[in-house]
């Protein structure tokens, strides 16, 4: 310590979210009679700028050397105040902080021992500041490329900003073509834009922008590292088409020994493609790709006399010996983009959706009115000779979302609008059909959805409250049974068509990410903010972002607007090219260190080595910490028998008289 | 004791899930007993189990330690340090004479406000049930 604390406590009132519940003025008077504080003042608001003049001119005129604030959370303005001691010429890491407003006055309802508490908080952080030490960051270069996870609407719209700013991009999608759930869609709502139009340049944009290297049919298999220097490894899965020879020609699917047989994804299993195929006709890249799960000579090791494919490649491009690459790059950014699964409709058994054929999913419906659907547009439901054209269509909206039942209490912020927008496409392609919508709440929140919503209703379509409880068949009809909640009369609504309006869910594998870049998740179980409102596109990991329905349902203008946003979020530090990484690291005390290597064990990034050192005359090993490796978890020190590695800001020194005033006051 | 004992709880929260947790508890407006103070550190995995003995002897009735759910450490290992090592603790403790109940372990993610509360009022009320805690007390702050 470089001189005799004089500390300077300063009490938030927090407008009235402390002094509410908190006596300010008594916390103030016990904080004056605490060791070694030699100024205490309270006021509205710390952290406006008054505030932290107040702080600053002490600093300067009272010569503090150590600060405690006693407000928020440290989550939410540690950084300010370090600034505000920085600006006073104080080194930052000299601040402590009493959450006495997130842990003590909004949590508890007794003004006197909420009080007690908050003079307990600030006796602790009074007790460790004195024993801070000063702390200086160090600096890393950010390698100016980005790993983007996904290539669906929000990983291309990433990829293409950071790839126009000038740095390198790797954008690794797991199916064999970019695109997403957006290109299995029809149209857009509410502006009827056709999706594949908006969607298909930026699909070829991706795809030759010299900038961007687009991995398909690629998995990301490891991350190591930290911001700024990621170390990732890819596996790109052999297609068994050469990427080069194949002109795409379609001739190998066409001859396929499986054409016709294998339920094709894009279509939702309601069209059939080959064993070896092209996801969708725009799929970029438009290359083949060998399903390894269903082609007969890669299931069985014999197709026929040799493989009908081969044969028809008049290039040349197929190769069954195709092994997996792994592609090994280093990144200074990460985007995750990985988008939704579509909620299972079979959870909900009374809709009968495993069980009839005439009940489908939106996205289902998306497909049989798209031209480039397995009915070519055309509303056809059922197969073969049977398939008819529906006259009575009913909508089920909220069906996986809003319902505890099946564990998603949220909204899924599209069905609603998806929901007015098939409505209108029935309409429009089957004049005749009459369109009604099952209804618990009409949310029409985003631009132009209100408007679309009423133009849908004007058209003839008619939206009924209430919540269907079952469907059922009777004779050739389905029978929608529900209760109009507005008029408090039972229905029994017989139908040709139910489209049930499936909700968007976290995706089943959201798991393998979280394991590769340690992301927490959100009640919802899709991917944690790092703050909801001011950090909306940040994670707890520096230096990796979340874009798009990854973090939670959205639509696709929302998703673009997020995607930008990570995109502009990652450019901050590819095009500043430094980082700041943390101070609060760990530190080995040579002189008592024996070197038995516990902490090197311990230590989940590798960051400490053993290295032999003189002492006295002796050549003995001890411990090292690489700074530039160190996250500052504090692992080893809780595991080292010695007490020799300690964490800077979180030393056993100075932890343990936070526990004695703890344990002591009561 | 004429009043109802009021125990005094030292709770030692990871960074990144559990004090976040804790924070959200405050933002959403929960309510929960007042007993328990919290001391932060970056990770579960840097509570030393001598910390646990340290609050014991300086008064506290209760200790609980809570990190990130095991597999979702913001460090990927440190939690289950933590949890390795207190799980022998609880043993010694056990052995040494230590009601169970006062010493505890949680899980809590940055999004389980509402399970903080629980957690609390789980550990507040244990040890209320076990009562003072004095025979390791050192009644002095050791500034």
């Amino acid at each position: 310590m470089n001189n005799k604390p004089k500390i300077g406590v300063y009490v938030c009132h927090c407008g009235v979210n402390i002094s509410k519940m908190v006596d300010i003025e008594a916390v103030t008077e016990f904080a004056s009679h605490l060791p070694n504080v030699k100024v205490v003042r309270n006021y509205s608001y710390m952290c406006s700028d008054p505030g932290q003049l107040l702080m600053r001119e002490d600093i300067k005129n009272e010569g503090l050397n150590r600060v405690v604030v006693a407000s928020c959370s440290p989550r939410m303005h540690e950084n300010t105040f370090r600034k505000t001691l920085a600006a006073g010429g104080l080194n930052p890491y000299y601040l402590e902080m009493a959450n006495i407003r997130e842990q003590c006055s909004w949590v508890h309802e007794d003004r006197e021992d909420a009080t007690g508490k908050a003079k307990k908080i600030v006796s602790a952080a009074v007790a460790k500041v004195r024993l801070l030490e000063a702390l200086y960051e160090s600096e890393v270069e950010v390698e100016p490329a980005t790993l983007i996870i996904g290539a669906g609407i929000a990983g291309i719209q990433a990829a293409l900003d950071i790839a126009n700013a000038g740095f390198k991009v790797y954008l690794v999608e797991k199916t064999p073509s970019v695109g997403g759930k957006m290109s299995q869609l029809d149209k857009t709502f509410p502006t009827l834009d056709c999706s594949a139009c908006i969607l298909t340049p930026k699909m070829v944009d991706v795809a030759v922008h010299p900038n961007i290297e687009l991995m398909t049919y690629s998995k990301v298999e490891d991350i190591s590292g930290y911001v700024g220097n990621f170390q990732v490894k890819v596996r790109k899965k052999a297609r068994y088409v050469d990427m080069e020879k194949c002109t795409s020609c379609g001739a190998c699917a066409e001859e396929c020994r499986l054409a016709g047989r294998v339920p094709s994804e894009f279509n939702e299993n309601m069209g059939n493609r080959s064993a070896i195929y092209l996801p969708f006709p725009q799929a970029v890249p438009a290359k083949y790709t060998v399903d390894p799960e269903r082609c007969l000579f890669l299931t069985r090791g014999k197709c026929g006399k040799s493989p009908k494919c081969v044969d028809a490649c008049l290039a040349g491009a197929i190769n069954f010996e195709q092994q997996d690459e792994i592609a090994e790059f280093k990144v200074g950014t990460v985007i995750v983009a990985t988008g939704y699964d579509v909620f299972d409709a079979a959870k909900k058994p009374e809709y009968g959706y495993t069980e009839y054929e005439n009940v489908i999913t939106g996205l289902e419906l998306e497909r049989l009115v798209s031209a480039s659907g397995p009915t070519g547009g055309d509303i056809l439901i059922g197969k073969g000779e049977n398939a008819f054209v529906p006259k009575e269509v009913a909508f089920i909206k909220c069906v996986g979302s809003r319902d505890k039942s099946v564990g998603n209490e949220y909204c899924s912020r599209v069905c609603c609008m998806y929901t007015a927008k098939l409505a209108h496409l029935v309409e429009e392609k089957l004049p005749d059909a009459n369109v009604r919508i099952y209804y618990m709440d009409v949310r029409a929140f985003g631009k132009g959805f209100e408007e679309f919503y009423d133009r849908v209703r004007r058209e003839g379509v008619r939206y009924i409250r209430g919540n269907p409880s079952e469907i059922f068949k009777r004779g050739e009809k389905l029978v929608v049974k529900v209760e109009d909640t507005l008029t408090a009369t039972p229905l029994e609504d017989e139908v040709d068509l139910v489209v049930l309006a499936v909700g968007l869910e976290p995706r089943k594998d959201a798991r393998e990410i979280i394991d590769l870049l340690r992301l927490s998740q959100s009640s919802d179980k899709f991917y944690l903010e790092a703050h909801p409102k001011l950090a909306p596109v940040d994670t707890a990991t520096d230096g990796v972002f979340l874009a798009g329905c990854a973090q939670g349902p959205k639509d696709i203008p929302d998703t673009v607007a997020q995607a930008k946003g990570a995109a502009s979020s990652a450019l901050v530090l590819l095009s500043s090219g430094k980082v700041k990484i943390g101070a609060q690291i760990s530190f080995v005390n040579e002189a008592t260190c024996r070197g038995c290597g516990y902490c090197v064990d311990i230590c989940p990034y590798g960051a400490i080595e053993l290295v032999e050192i003189n002492r006295m005359g002796n050549i003995i090993s001890v411990a090292r910490v690489n700074d530039a490796l160190c996250k500052g978890c504090g692992a080893c020190v809780a595991g080292c028998l010695s007490g020799s590695i300690q964490q800077k800001s979180f030393m056993d020194r100075q932890i343990l008289p936070q526990i004695a005033v703890l344990g002591v006051m009561r | 004791m004429s009043e109802q004992f009021q125990p005094n709880v030292v709770a030692f929260l990871c960074n990144w899930c559990s004090y976040a947790g804790a924070d959200l508890a405050g933002t959403s407006r929960i309510k929960y007993p007042h007993n328990l103070n919290v001391i932060r550190v970056m990770c579960s995995g840097r509570v030393n189990p001598l910390f646990v003995i340290n609050a014991l002897q300086q008064g506290a009735d209760g200790v609980l330690v809570s990190g990130c759910h095991p597999g979702d450490c913001h460090y990927m290992e440190g939690n289950f340090y933590a949890r390795r090592r207190f799980s022998l603790m609880n043993e010694l403790l056990e052995y040494v004479g230590v009601e169970p109940g006062r010493f505890n372990m949680s899980w809590v993610s940055a999004s389980e406000g509402a399970k903080w509360k629980d957690v609390v009022a789980g550990v507040v009320e244990k040890a209320k049930e076990a009562g003072p805690f004095d025979q390791f007390r050192r009644n002095k702050i050791n500034w």
